[in-house]
């Protein structure tokens, strides 16, 4: 991992000479003081790190393709999501409670967390900025079809768009439709069309190449 | 559990002085218990050290877009689902 | 001032990805080691980022909404002493 410039929208404190903002030198201090102190081990805190990092969409991909080839799982999915991933050996983290929202052609689902950033980190990793950020924590449950359309989504009026707001312990994880003229393909090939933004809502799933099928 | 699904509820639009996960937009608001996703510590007394208990009924519930804003732009179909705790909620 | 559903704003949503820094990375794993270990749970951290000034909270980048939170709820367990973070930079 290697530090890189920023390039935030928002202002912030001088940088330091050595390029980093003071928050990264108060993360450090901070360590150091409570492992000093006995409080944390090091070792807890790169075990944490190594959870962190290894966090990616891959394991919510796996379960969207499983769900689209598998009906049966689908099911199972939609009505207890951390059972259905523990089927396919998938961690589902710290959550409570994980949801699972299927988007069809009458409903598409857009999750947001209003409060703060709550967010299903084991099946999706680390969420996006923009997911954090405060004009999509106000606006997505005020004007969604707004946001979507910023994020190139347009529905017809007739589908009903439902945006879940995580204020609480559950996790939702957003099931896109499966993209048609995708029959052919592996579940490993049906899992790379499965994107973050569309298991958060924000998106539908890639189309698949016109070469394959 | 006192709420039932296809329930109507009604968000208390009580003060409230401290910590609380209960969004400002539904307050006073009516929607639908759309799901009843068990019990779970109370954030409002673990964010000051207690350890949450007893805990609290949990409930996904569903409001009308246009039931919640003044003016909402999109169609009269749109929904919201707020995930809010039962001492929260009052029948409606 | 956490509560944000529907606050009117003129603010851009930015989409540029932002990968972790090291500190960011720290930060959260921080919390995640102090929640394991029953110091600090995650309402808690909620509760100690929404006692930031609300200028502060909205200037302030995510992570450093984080550590304002540990400092506070470390200062308030007795852990930390008041400025001895402040006395490490």
């Amino acid at each position: 991992m290697t530090a890189h410039d920023h390039d935030h929208d928002h202002p912030h404190e001088p940088i330091g000479s050595d390029g980093e903002p003071p928050a990264a030198a108060r993360a450090r201090a901070l360590e150091e003081l409570l492992v000093e102190k006995g409080v944390l081990t090091r070792e807890a805190v790169r075990q944490r790190i190594d959870w962190l990092v290894s966090r990616s969409p891959a394991d919510g991909a796996r379960l969207v393709a499983h769900a689209w080839v598998d009906p049966e799982f689908k099911r199972r999915l939609l009505a207890d999501a951390r059972t259905a991933a523990a089927e396919l050996g998938l961690d589902t983290g710290p959550s409570p409670e994980i949801v699972a929202v299927e988007n069809t052609d009458q409903v598409h689902h857009m999750v947001v967390c209003t409060l703060c950033s709550c967010y299903p980190r084991a099946l999706l990793g680390p969420p996006p900025a923009w997911y954090k950020s405060l004009p999509y924590r106000s606006r997505a449950v005020s004007e969604p079809r707004a946001v979507l359309a910023e994020f190139g989504v347009e529905l017809d009026p007739g589908v009903e768009v439902r945006v879940l707001d995580s204020t609480a312990d559950v996790r939702y994880l957003v099931v896109p439709t499966r993209p048609a003229g995708t029959e052919g393909l592996s579940e490993d090939e049906l899992a790379a069309l499965v994107t973050r933004d569309s298991m958060i809502g924000v998106a539908g799933p890639r189309e698949p190449l016109s070469a394959s099928a | 559990m006192r709420f039932a699904l296809g329930q109507q509820v009604r968000v208390s639009d009580r003060p409230h002085a401290g910590h609380c996960r209960t969004p400002g937009y539904v307050k006073g608001k009516t929607g639908t218990v759309e799901r009843v996703h068990g019990s779970f510590t109370n954030p409002e007394t673990r964010a000051y050290g207690a350890d949450g208990l007893p805990e609290q009924p949990l409930y996904g519930v569903v409001f009308a877009q246009r039931d919640v804003w003044p003016v909402y732009a999109g169609p009269a179909g749109d929904r919201v689902v707020v995930d809010v705790y039962e001492h929260w909620l009052e029948k409606a | 001032m956490q509560d944000r559903g529907g606050v009117p704003t003129s603010e851009p949503i930015d989409r540029t990805e932002h990968e972790l820094d090291d500190w960011e990375l720290l930060t959260d794993a921080l919390v995640g080691a102090l929640g394991a270990g029953g110091i600090m749970n995650v309402d808690e951290l909620r509760r100690g980022i929404e006692s930031m000034p609300r200028d502060e909270y909205e200037r302030a980048a995510y992570y450093e909404r984080w550590l304002f939170s540990i400092e506070t709820n470390l200062i308030e367990k007795g852990i930390l002493a008041p400025g001895e973070l402040e006395a490490r930079l």
